[in-house]
This record gives C-alpha cells, sequence and structure tokens, in this order.
C-alpha cells in the first residue's frame, strides 16, 4: 500500500492535527502517547472526520472526499462497538450485506470464530470481543484494515493468537512501543497532532513474509 | 363510549408514529436550517392551552377552512375530529420522548456500520432505530396516555355527542354539570386505571431502555 497524507490539517479542542507524510508499506504503526491524535488520524483515513484540508490517497487514489462507505476500508476501534442488539453471527454478517436480515444464508465468519458465532454480543469477554470485531471488519474484504489499540490490554498469548490473525495490509495504532515494533514495518510518531516523518523498523519475531494479504 | 376512546386514541397513536419518529430522529441527528423553529413549533401544543389549539384546528379544519374546505368531507363534530384533537396534542409528548431515545444511541455505532459499507437507510433501519425502539415505544405509550386523557382542544372540535364524539373525559365534564356524580365517579375509577397502566408500562419500559 502507498498512502500519502498531503499537508492534512483538522483543528481539535487543544491543538491542531498535522500530518504530512509519504509512504510505501504493508503495515504502518501510529506510535505516541494518549491523546495525541492517533485515533482522530485513524477516523479522517475511515473517513469518519473530515480534516479542514489537505489531501489523503491511498495507492495513488485521492480518498479525501468518498463516503465512509464506500472507502472499503476496514476499522476496528479502541472503544466498544459491536452492535448490542445483534448476536455475534449479525455483527460479522454485517457489512457483508442483507443476510442476517433475510436469514436464507446462514453465513458465518473465518473459522476463528467458528466457537463464538452463535453467541451473544454480551457475554464475550474482552479478547473475544476484540476477535469478533476484527472478523466483522475483515468479512466485507476491504483493501486496508485500521487497527485502533488492538492488542491493548491482552496477555502475551492472546496478543500473539490475534497478531497471527491479521492480514495486511493495515495501520496499527498503539502507545507501546513494543506492539508496533512485533508488527509494523513502518512507524510514524504523533504528539499533540504533529507527525514526524515515517521510519522504517526492522523485522523482528513476529516474522511478517507469510502473512495473507489482503485483495485489492 | 370507553371503548370507544381507546379506539380513537389508538388510531391518534398509530397517526403519529411514523412523522413522529421522523421528525424526531430529524431534531436529534441532523443540523439543518429552521430546526430550532420546528422544534418550537412542534412544542406548542404542550404549553398553550388545548382549548386554544382547539381553535386553531377549528378555524383550519373547520368547512370554511384552509385544510377543511378542501377535504371533501366532514372533520368537525366527527369522529374525526375526536382523532385530529388527539393526535395534535399527543404529538409533542412522542417526539420528545423518541428524541431522546435517539439521542441515546451511541454514534459509534452507526459510523461503524457505515465503514462496513451500510447505506443511510440501512443504518437507520438496522441500527438506529432498533436501538431506540424501547424509547419509541415507552413514547408512544405515554402520547396514547395523553390522547386517551384530551379534553380542551376535543370540546372544541368535536363537541360532546352522544355515541358519535363522546370521549371518556368530555363525559365526566358532562355528567359533573348535569349533577350526576355516581356516573362520574365510575368513569374516573375507568380512567385513571388506564393512566396509571399506561404509564407504568412507558416507565417500566425507560428503566429497561
Amino acid at each position: 500500500m502507498r498512502l500519502v497524507f498531503d499537508d492534512v490539517r483538522l483543528a481539535l479542542p487543544e491543538f491542531e492535527l498535522n500530518a504530512s507524510f509519504d509512504v510505501e508499506t504493508n503495515a504502518l504503526g501510529i506510535f505516541g502517547p494518549s491523546g495525541a491524535g492517533k485515533t482522530t488520524l485513524l477516523e479522517i483515513v475511515a473517513g469518519l472526520r473530515k480534516p479542514d484540508r489537505g489531501r489523503i490517497l491511498l495507492d495513488g487514489v485521492e480518498i479525501t472526499s468518498l463516503r465512509a462507505r464506500v472507502r472499503r476500508i476496514g476499522y476496528v476501534p479502541q472503544d466498544e462497538t459491536l452492535f448490542p442488539h445483534m448476536s455475534v453471527r449479525g455483527n460479522v454478517t454485517y457489512g457483508v450485506g442483507q443476510t442476517f436480515l433475510s436469514g436464507q444464508t446462514r453465513m458465518s465468519g473465518p473459522h476463528w470464530i467458528d466457537d463464538l458465532i452463535d453467541r451473544s454480543v454480551a457475554k464475550l469477554s474482552g479478547g473475544e470481543r476484540r476477535r469478533v470485531a476484527l472478523a466483522r471488519a475483515m468479512m466485507t474484504n476491504p483493501r486496508l484494515l485500521l487497527l485502533d489499540e488492538l492488542l491493548a490490554g491482552l496477555d502475551d498469548a492472546r496478543k500473539r493468537q490475534l497478531i497471527d490473525l491479521l492480514p495486511r495490509p493495515l495501520i496499527f495504532v498503539s502507545h507501546e512501543r513494543d506492539e508496533i515494533a512485533a508488527l509494523c514495518e513502518h512507524v510514524v510518531s504523533i504528539d499533540r497532532g504533529q507527525c514526524s516523518p515515517p521510519a522504517s523498523l526492522p523485522h523482528t519475531s513476529f516474522s511478517l513474509a507469510s502473512r495473507p494479504q489482503l485483495n485489492r | 363510549m370507553i371503548a370507544f376512546t381507546i379506539e380513537m386514541a389508538l388510531v391518534a397513536t398509530a397517526l403519529l408514529l411514523v412523522p413522529g419518529t421522523l421528525v424526531a430522529w430529524l431534531l436529534a441527528r441532523r443540523e439543518w436550517r429552521g430546526k430550532t423553529l420546528v422544534e418550537t413549533f412542534v412544542m406548542l401544543p404542550l404549553v398553550m392551552p388545548p382549548v386554544a389549539t382547539g381553535l386553531i384546528l377549528l378555524q383550519l379544519f373547520g368547512r370554511r377552512g384552509v385544510i377543511g374546505s378542501r377535504l371533501g368531507f366532514d372533520v368537525i363534530f366527527t369522529w374525526r375530529a375526536v382523532v385530529l384533537a388527539m393526535t395534535v396534542m399527543a404529538f409533542p409528548l412522542f417526539v420528545r420522548t423518541a428524541r431522546v431515545a435517539f439521542e441515546h444511541v451511541t454514534r459509534r455505532y452507526e459510523e461503524i456500520a457505515r465503514t462496513l459499507g451500510a447505506t443511510e437507510g440501512r443504518v437507520f433501519f438496522t441500527i438506529t432505530l432498533p436501538l431506540a425502539s424501547r424509547g419509541i415505544v415507552a413514547g408512544a405509550v405515554i402520547a396514547f396516555a395523553r390522547a386517551l386523557g384530551e379534553f380542551g382542544a376535543t370540546i372544541l372540535v368535536a363537541g360532546n355527542i352522544p355515541d358519535q364524539t363522546s370521549t371518556i373525559a368530555v363525559s365526566i365534564y358532562s355528567l359533573v354539570q348535569l349533577g350526576e356524580d355516581h356516573a362520574a365517579m365510575s368513569l374516573l375509577g375507568v380512567s385513571v386505571a388506564i393512566s396509571f397502566a399506561a404509564i407504568l408500562a412507558s416507565e417500566l419500559l425507560m428503566r429497561k431502555a
């Protein structure tokens, strides 16, 4: 994926978000302390927030003014966002069309949520919720996946379990340097809205070579 | 007459359900020019004397009224006037309750649905409406209760024609006027019982929402 932020600016209550970079990568980390503007940056890419100015190009195509609905960018936010009035199946198949409404096809998600598919959302643990949210975003076959603090608060075994499931390309937001190092090829640091130029990261124990690619 | 009143209140509630939900959603989720004006206008019947609202309806829906002259059927002093008065008086209560219900739906759910490719219509029908449904039902119950007790506007536009436009509230009034206190008291009992049940149901729904 080639991602270009061309002088993107957005005024926030406490500072101005200011992002300008051009990076060719399959896994971009956004690193910074809490409240630095990481989530806002993801929301701009997802199409949930409009920047005051600037352009965003994904693989050479400008997406700045596209609606979230047509961007085909999967977003797994940090906060609680599984639809509470639907089952796990309803959540996971939501983006695949009217399936869960008509009930004609009993679709399920990827095999790694087989054990959860008929459960009620309210009874899932924190780790299970993230698996379901990830599966839901992946089911729409997005061309880019945005992950906000996906691994925060999980133990090492659960982190590794999730990391192994992640397709590429992705943008991964975290305030933990280790998580970024484990997952990403490049990193952009952000503090009070100011983005650093992208830096490349050495390959680590979580080798990236064998990961499945998302369809373009 | 008890059955007639309940029937008319049900019709009124059914009539305001769709437009009321739409207005509540527009007020809760969209910014548009003239929003404050519409908001104020919708709430007017809540604070105006019901008789004054009735007088406005009489002007509009009378045979020579702006609306009444174009309808091709009589409204005033028919069962339609009963429904009209009930609908107009209950509308603001429903909109208020439904609006709060919509405002309580976390916008994040709607946003996520959009990133999953959902159209605005699909977001509304699969996310917003189901998550606000308890509040909307509670609003409908309150509106129904308000419609049942409607008096001021009803007496003006529908009058008190036995077996045609006579509702519980209007009957209580005329029975007291005629000195038939005993009959008035038993109707009072019925009125209290229905209202109590409706408000209780609405409170229980809101608590679970």
